[in-house]
């Protein structure tokens, strides 16, 4: 799976849980600053992301995924 | 005693009768019933198939996402909470925060999620139950998203006496505004329960009516052929307001709540007390905390469930409490049992009798009980000056909660 079908797949989770516009989704984006997605929005990110590419994200890395970008090395790594 | 006047200045509802006050006014003076056949698959095995559900779904009026966020009776508390707010003209008003407060509660609270959300722990293990889960269930729910989205800052109130509930709520917010603790008050009560879990649990009780083939004839207070409740689901809120802050503000009034009485019976956990000793002192507390005569009362939303027990023991009580003048009527014939949402309904139902000058009917009843030995506006509505009219309210658990409505 590319950086881009990752980014694409996280968008998806985004809208569907948060609302994101996913014409706002990118790399660069941090999901707390500028995607307004809050801690207990993010615990569902996380187990969508989980779900749909077949990754685990434990709890103490979450908090290492501060932007798109992030989120998209550490499952590119685990896939 | 110079005592502070609180007036009713906003409604707001969705129920089986209409998603908003107006439309669920008018199906009520029109006799309608809100009561259909449950299609889904799960109620095939269930002994009562029949409910009043939503006429309004809220999946339509709230944001996806905040949806996902929401126990369906904190969604629609809230629709009833921003109808309420806007029809009181409250919205641009420059209302002081901390003067706003919150009384609303739930029989039940969110049953619904707790019961999703254990069908996810059982099928997917607990990392997939939702992060949103608590926030849903818990019965201050629906109080603390009303709150937070008006930003009352004066206290935020959750209410829990079963069926007495949006009763009781509306009497906490009378207590609020006469202590000085806010000048406007956001009161009543929410329930949607209609699953196969709670409907199992009453219908074991032997409390919901079984005729599955007319559910629009089901719910029938008073009448011979009466077999037990119909369960509902909605919403209904009132804005009560500090007499002189609604006048101060040129605010339109509905009526004023002028008293409440509320009593426990101390007798059973889900039996009426058979004299309805508890109901008689609700009754009688109302009327005097509300500075009228008895005569007075000239119309009673009674709480009137279908059941055969309860629906005699209200009509004792009334005679004893009242006398023989007063002319009845039991919405829940139309709107079925919204269980802590009743109270509420019914408040708005009887502060719109006083507005309208009408009685709204009390459908289904078309062969009386030999025990109705008062006046009841069967099957159509009746027109009648009401200066004055009483709303009861019973809880399982032995709460009474009566409530005085006069005109402005």
């Amino acid at each position: 799976m590319t950086r881009d079908e990752i980014t694409a797949g996280l968008a998806e989770i985004l809208e569907e849980v948060a609302g994101v516009n996913p014409d706002d989704v990118a790399e660069g984006k941090s999901f707390t600053d500028d995607l307004d997605v809050d801690s207990l929005s993010m615990v569902e990110v996380v187990v969508a992301a989980e779900e749909k590419f077949g990754v685990k994200i434990p709890d103490n890395e979450v908090q290492n995924l501060k932007t798109v970008g992030d989120a998209v090395s550490y499952i590119e790594a685990q896939s | 005693m110079n005592r502070t006047d609180v007036v009713v200045t906003g409604l707001g509802a969705t129920t089986p009768l209409g998603g908003d006050v107006a439309s669920t006014w008018d199906a009520m003076l029109a006799g309608r019933s809100g009561a259909s056949a449950l299609t889904q698959e799960w109620a095939e095995q269930l002994p009562v198939r029949i409910a009043a559900q939503l006429a309004v779904d809220p999946a339509g009026l709230l944001d996806r996402v905040k949806l996902r966020r929401l126990d369906r009776s904190e969604a629609i508390a809230l629709i009833a909470a921003h109808q309420a707010w806007a029809d009181a003209g409250l919205a641009d008003s420059g209302l002081d925060p901390e003067r706003l407060g919150v009384s609303v509660g739930s029989g039940i609270g969110g049953a619904v999620t707790l019961l999703a959300q254990d069908d996810i722990l059982e099928a997917s293990g607990p990392r997939r139950v939702s992060p949103h889960t608590v926030p849903m269930l818990m019965p201050n729910g629906p109080a603390a998203w009303v709150g937070l989205e008006l930003g009352a800052q004066a206290g935020v109130h959750s209410v829990a006496s079963a069926c007495a509930t949006g009763a009781e709520a509306i009497a906490l917010g009378l207590d609020m505004i006469r202590a000085g603790r806010a000048d406007v008050v956001l009161a009543g009560g929410t329930e949607a329960v209609i699953h196969p879990l709670p409907i199992a649990g009453f219908a074991s009780m032997r409390a919901m009516s079984t005729r599955n083939d007319e559910p629009e004839r089901a719910s029938r207070p008073w009448d011979k052929g009466r077999d037990g409740f119909v369960l509902g689901e909605g919403a209904g809120i009132l804005v009560l307001e500090r007499a002189e802050h609604a006048a101060a503000r040129g605010a339109r009034v509905y009526a004023r709540l002028a008293g409440a009485g509320i009593t426990s019976d101390g007798y059973d956990i889900v039996q009426p007390h058979p004299e309805g000793a508890g109901a008689i002192r609700a009754i009688s507390k109302a009327i005097a905390d509300a500075e009228v005569a008895k005569l007075d009362i000239v119309h009673v939303n009674a709480h009137a469930t279908s059941t055969p027990v309860g629906d005699m023991a209200e009509i004792t009580a009334l005679r004893t409490a009242l006398g023989d003048h007063p002319v009845l009527t039991a919405t829940k014939s139309m709107s079925g049992h919204l269980l802590g949402a009743a109270g509420a309904l019914e408040s708005i139902a009887t502060i719109l009798a006083i507005r309208d000058g009408v009685v709204p009917p009390t459908i289904n009843l078309d062969d009386p009980d030999d025990g109705l030995t008062l006046d009841v506006a069967a099957n159509k509505a009746r027109h009648m000056d009401i200066p004055a009219a009483l709303n009861n309210s019973f809880g399982f658990g032995g709460h009474n909660v009566a409530l005085v409505f006069t005109r402005a």
